[in-house]
């Protein structure tokens, strides 16, 4: 069993088209959306967690690509501006998951990517604005 | 047996002084007690770092030619006060950037304001000036536009009216929206509870009484030098104590004053608080000379001895009713969880507890390299309690 986490960039003409239920039904995948939106100009944006077998999950993967669909590992999306974060800690009351942390040793937060699910939050609570979206 | 600042300046001159932080001197009294700390201890150095929102830089622009007596002006389309002399301005933290939508769409993000063109100056990048006046047979210039750098102001000088508070309240929400305050976000019915205080390793909170800081006190301010100017704003010493002597309010405050030439923008950090506004925060260290052994009782106060409020931001701190939810110490909010109102609610700090260990391990540097001399002060600040000879 694998469990990826996956930003989909869905263009213009697939945005309308059932695409990733064919996940589940073809693949044998199961997925967990993160977030999802469709920008002014109708493009489609996907945050997807999946999980199944590593050669369905290739298999699912290749159809996407074949329907046009760009992938990325979501561990690229949200950054953390090392030169800009102070270490407040203001971010640990929005996070959801346990991404962000303190260390108790050595007082600085931590941010680990495999427990971040991209939710943006600490994006605006950041007082010096040190985490930053890339998609 | 005391010492004085004098007999500490000469050791610290001579290479010979011996400094510790306010956290290292924790168990150094734990393991050898406070007499023989007082003993062998110069120096306590403490420090912290966080969001200062009575923050601000006055700043000489040098003359234009011709003269203009500026009526308005705007660092970065963010608006300085002008009603001072000629080319005086003063830059405050939480001025927002002309044409910022603010609240419009709530929560504002408030991504640049006069905190930022301080950081942006400090960190040697050009700001872009523009001032208006109305001409005068002296100064007849109208407008004057031009980028500057802090190397070429005649004179800039951080001076803060109001800052270190000495502890102060913890936020919660007990209402069923989130809330965007100075405090941060706060999530609701109880949803997280946030503090700002490096406690143990914060200035005014180890010498509780004001009996070494005082006005003229050299410290660390913004990475380079500064002074105690003044008591600061809403200075208030009569407030409850912990036997410590630690307020279990918010209680006194300093005015600080420092040339922004020698600053840097690690511990002079623009902020955009989410729904609130824009502010600067600001890293301080405050050495603390050893003169006896109260001094070291103090000094060594740890952060299961500090006490905060935790306070409603939803109802209570808006309305000004008040109420105390009730209190935490130190300690606690730093393990992570707080019960509130028999809730366990989980703590975000504000103040970086890692930079205040930063600055005051610098400040400790500085003055073992015989760099940084201690100040004798010219006026000790008020304090009720400590005129009232009640601990």
């Amino acid at each position: 069993m694998v469990r990826h986490k996956i930003v989909l960039h869905f263009p213009h003409e697939q945005v309308d088209k059932p695409v990733v239920s064919k996940l589940v039904r073809d693949y044998n995948l199961d997925f967990n959306i993160l977030k999802a939106s469709i920008t002014p100009r109708e493009e489609g944006l996907l945050v997807l967690e999946v999980t199944g077998e590593e050669a369905d999950y290739d298999r699912g993967l290749e159809y996407l690509r074949s329907c046009g669909v760009d992938i990325q590992p979501l561990s690229q999306d949200i950054r953390r501006n090392e030169e800009r974060c102070t270490h407040c800690g203001a971010c640990l009351a929005v996070c959801p998951t346990e991404a962000l942390r303190l260390d108790r040793e050595t007082w600085e937060v931590r941010f680990s990517d495999d427990e971040c699910v991209a939710c943006e939050l600490c994006v605006r609570a950041c007082p010096p604005r040190a985490m930053e979206v890339h998609y | 047996m005391g010492k004085t600042i004098a007999e500490i300046n000469e050791r610290i001159r001579k290479g010979e002084a011996v400094v510790v932080t306010a956290e290292e001197i924790i168990d150094l009294v734990e393991e050898k007690g406070v007499e023989e700390v007082a003993r062998t201890v110069d120096v306590v150095t403490t420090g912290t770092f966080g969001p200062m929102c009575s923050s601000g830089a006055f700043i000489n622009l040098g003359h234009a030619q011709p003269r203009i007596k500026i009526h308005r002006a705007w660092l970065n389309e963010v608006p300085a006060y002008c009603g001072i002399a000629a080319v005086d301005i003063y830059i405050g933290a939480t001025e927002m950037a002309e044409h910022d939508p603010l609240n419009e769409v709530f929560p504002g993000d408030f991504r640049y304001g006069g905190g930022h063109v301080i950081e942006d100056l400090v960190a040697g990048r050009r700001v872009h000036l523009r001032a208006e006046a109305y001409g005068t047979d002296c100064y007849p210039n109208r407008r004057w536009e031009k980028d500057i750098t802090l190397e070429d102001v005649k004179e800039a000088w951080l001076f803060n009216p109001r800052n270190a508070y000495q502890n102060y309240n913890v936020a919660v929400n007990l209402s069923e929206r989130v809330i965007y305050t100075y405090m941060g976000v706060l999530r609701p019915n109880l949803g997280n509870a946030n503090y700002c205080s490096a406690g143990q390793l914060s200035p005014l909170l180890n010498d509780p009484l004001f009996r070494t800081i005082g006005i003229g006190t050299r410290i660390f301010l913004g990475g380079g030098v500064g002074y105690v100017a003044w008591h600061g704003t809403q200075h208030n010493t009569d407030v409850p104590r912990a036997d410590n002597g630690t307020p279990t309010r918010p209680a006194g405050t300093i005015a600080v004053i420092g040339d922004l030439r020698g600053m840097n923008p690690r511990y002079l950090t623009g902020y955009s608080i989410l729904g609130y506004g824009a502010t600067l925060a600001v890293g301080i260290g405050i050495p603390i000379p050893v003169l006896d052994e109260e001094v070291v009782r103090y000094a060594a106060v740890r952060d299961a001895d500090i006490t905060a409020p935790v306070v409603d931001y939803s109802v209570d701190y808006p309305q000004g009713t008040g109420r105390v939810l009730g209190e935490v110490t130190y300690a606690e909010l730093k393990s992570g969880r707080i019960v509130v109102e028999g809730k366990e609610v989980p703590t975000a700090p504000l103040s970086s507890y890692s930079r205040a260990r930063e600055i005051a391990g610098i400040l400790k540097d500085w003055i073992r390299q015989g760099r940084f001399l201690l100040t004798e002060p010219v006026e000790l600040l008020p304090c009720a309690a400590r005129e009232k000879g009640v601990r």
